[in-house]
């Protein structure tokens, strides 16, 4: 099984310097770029390898840099933004990227900035990541004196600064318009969609914000070409993709897997499967924000189209899973506190609906729940839905509340009707 | 005052940026990382070097949950609340501090030794439950260790 995102990181071990990351062949992508292909022949290569946004969103990614304009007449300077802004609750893939192997981040930042002309880049890093940014710190320096960074890049013509932003902690900062205007100093709101960053982004001018994954993923696509990453995968979608587990599993951890392993191969030969002593109730497969899967879904291949098909989304890939002792109530109720506290409170719909399904929540689990509760849970599934919300933070939000209303409704009627939480723990986010 | 110092490295800031108020929020993290956080006369002595109003500054500084805009202790506690730790049970992790340090979320020890806040996913769930003191991550945390690792910070 090939892995080359991860092929060289092993956790607890330090990042390979330059010298080493240029023995086992880093940087030879730039090399190659730049010698002998032009950026649009970079964007149709990546285009053409179909490699998915693996931010949550899989979009594809040399389609989303064709809408940037090139050529002479294109406003400048372009930019390029790496999102290393992990902040979705369940979540912590980049992390291992970004402190197993910076190298590879830069390298695949050079290439996606040349793709599109850029000649700025910043590395937009979550503040809690400590070790990532002295080891991103770091392997700038060293990129820049061996002339992989700066002007005129191995004598090709072709400049790039990169700087690292460490950002001082908002959820609404991965929204890559949000996190344009957090690089800019404002507060985080994301912006109104057209214009697209692509054309008007970081200080009005063309812009492109890439996941670190999906970055670290274009050194190999450059060197071994569009057959080779398709063959990667196990199913229609291509490459592999950094899956997760946390929750009550006997070794939850981060493994690169071909895209499409099912969850049942990640859950039990990669985490291990269920403590003793607990059962599995459902999962979350990509994040807070993505809508539960249960039992009957656990052979299906975590890929972009099946879990999609199965009524949620593959989103960050890092599952969280609920066990039977955990109360499903609570679950919700935590994640809902996490998207009500959250919110940018720009439109009304979030600013307003969150905290009141948050505050029916913790009623429900304090036994002082009605039966009219779960209607208007029901309504906020709706209203606070795709379409009627600025961003897509409260439909995120919905997802796992209205997917818990489906397959876990008669643990919130017990709730009601037991005048009490049946697991006894009633969470309170500050008491 | 801003120190000297604070100036030039704020200055410094501006220089990499378009406008001055781009620099807004790395001169607040300068100004916060000296002082510990960002006071009234913190607030109004950093608008006007990044040319805006307080009250516009304000507006960012209030929308970030590490920019503190209430004094803090010498060490700031960041205990993850979210999904996974309170899987894993981190509200054991709370009481322990609660009992230990005899202060709530929020609040500062009398001798402003520690503030303990809670915090958003630190993104390493599959160590959970975990916390920060300052720059330094604890996973994989069990009450029993709590009592030594608040020793090391005095």
């Amino acid at each position: 099984m090939e892995l080359p995102l991860t092929q060289y990181i092993v956790p607890g071990r330090k990042p390979l310097s330059l010298k080493e990351y240029e023995k086992v062949g880093g940087y030879q992508s730039v090399r190659k770029i730049l010698k002998a292909m032009t950026p649009i022949e970079v964007q149709t290569l990546v285009k053409d390898s179909d490699l998915k946004g693996r931010g949550g969103a899989g979009f594809n990614t040399g389609l989303k840099w064709s809408f940037v304009p090139m050529g002479p007449e294109a406003a400048t300077p372009k930019y390029l933004v790496a999102n290393a802004d992990e902040m979705e609750p369940g979540t912590f893939k980049d992390r291992l990227l970004l402190e197993g192997n910076p190298h590879q981040l830069i390298e695949g930042m050079i290439v996606a900035a040349y793709a599109i002309q850029a000649t700025i880049s910043y590395v937009f890093l979550r503040w809690a990541y400590k070790l990532a940014a002295q080891e991103i710190t770091k392997a700038i320096q060293e990129a820049q004196e061996a002339g992989y960074l700066g002007e005129n890049i191995l004598g090709s013509g072709f400049n790039l600064e990169m700087h690292l932003h460490t950002g001082v902690g908002r959820y609404m900062c991965g929204e890559e318009t949000a996190l344009l205007n957090a690089l800019e100093g404002k507060r985080a709101n994301p912006r109104a969609k057209p214009p697209f960053p692509q054309v008007s982004g970081l200080y009005g001018k063309p812009t492109i914000v890439n996941n670190v994954e999906t970055l670290c993923n274009l050194p190999h696509i450059i060197n071994n070409g569009v057959d080779w990453f398709k063959s990667l995968s196990k199913s229609e979608d291509t490459g592999t993709k950094l899956y997760g587990v946390s929750g009550r599993v006997k070794t939850p951890g981060c493994w690169e897997l071909p895209i499409g392993t099912t969850i049942r191969e990640i859950l039990e030969d990669y985490a291990g499967g269920m403590l003793d002593g607990y059962l599995f109730k459902g999962l979350l497969p990509g994040g807070a924000s993505t809508d539960f899967l249960v039992e009957e879904h656990l052979d299906l291949p975590m890929d972009y189209g099946s879990i999609q098909a199965a009524g949620s989304r593959m989103g960050t890939g890092t599952m969280i899973i609920l066990d039977d002792q955990t109360c499903p109530v609570g679950f919700v109720h935590n994640l809902q506190h996490f998207f009500a506290q959250e919110s940018c409170g720009f439109c009304t719909p979030c600013r307003e609906g969150l905290p009141w399904v948050e505050k029916i929540l913790l009623a429900l689990d304090r036994g002082e729940g009605k039966p009219e509760h779960l209607l208007t849970l029901d309504f906020h599934t709706k209203y606070l839905g795709p379409g009627n919300t600025f961003c897509a933070l409260a439909p995120g939000a919905m997802e796992p509340l209205q997917s818990a209303l489906k397959y876990f409704r008669e643990d919130f009627e017990r709730h009601i009707h037991e005048h009490h939480c049946p697991w006894s723990k009633v969470w309170q986010p500050s008491i | 005052m801003l120190t000297t110092e604070e100036i030039q490295k704020i200055e410094h800031e501006i220089s990499l940026v378009p406008t001055r108020k781009n620099a807004c929020i790395e001169a607040l993290k300068i100004v916060q990382h000296n002082r510990g956080w960002i006071s009234d006369e913190s607030l109004k002595d950093v608008a006007e070097v990044v040319d805006m109003s307080p009250a516009e500054l304000d507006s960012v500084a209030t929308f970030y949950n590490l920019i503190f805009r209430r004094p803090v202790g010498r060490h700031v506690i960041l205990l993850c609340d979210s999904i996974s730790c309170y899987v894993m049970g981190y509200e054991g992790i709370r009481d322990h501090l609660y009992t230990a340090l005899n202060i709530q979320y929020g609040q500062t020890t009398a001798d402003g030794r520690f503030t303990l806040l809670p915090n958003c996913c630190l993104g390493t769930c599959d160590c959970a439950p975990a916390l920060m003191i300052d720059n330094d991550l604890y996973r994989n945390l069990t009450v029993d260790q709590l009592d030594e690792i608040l020793t090391k910070y005095t």
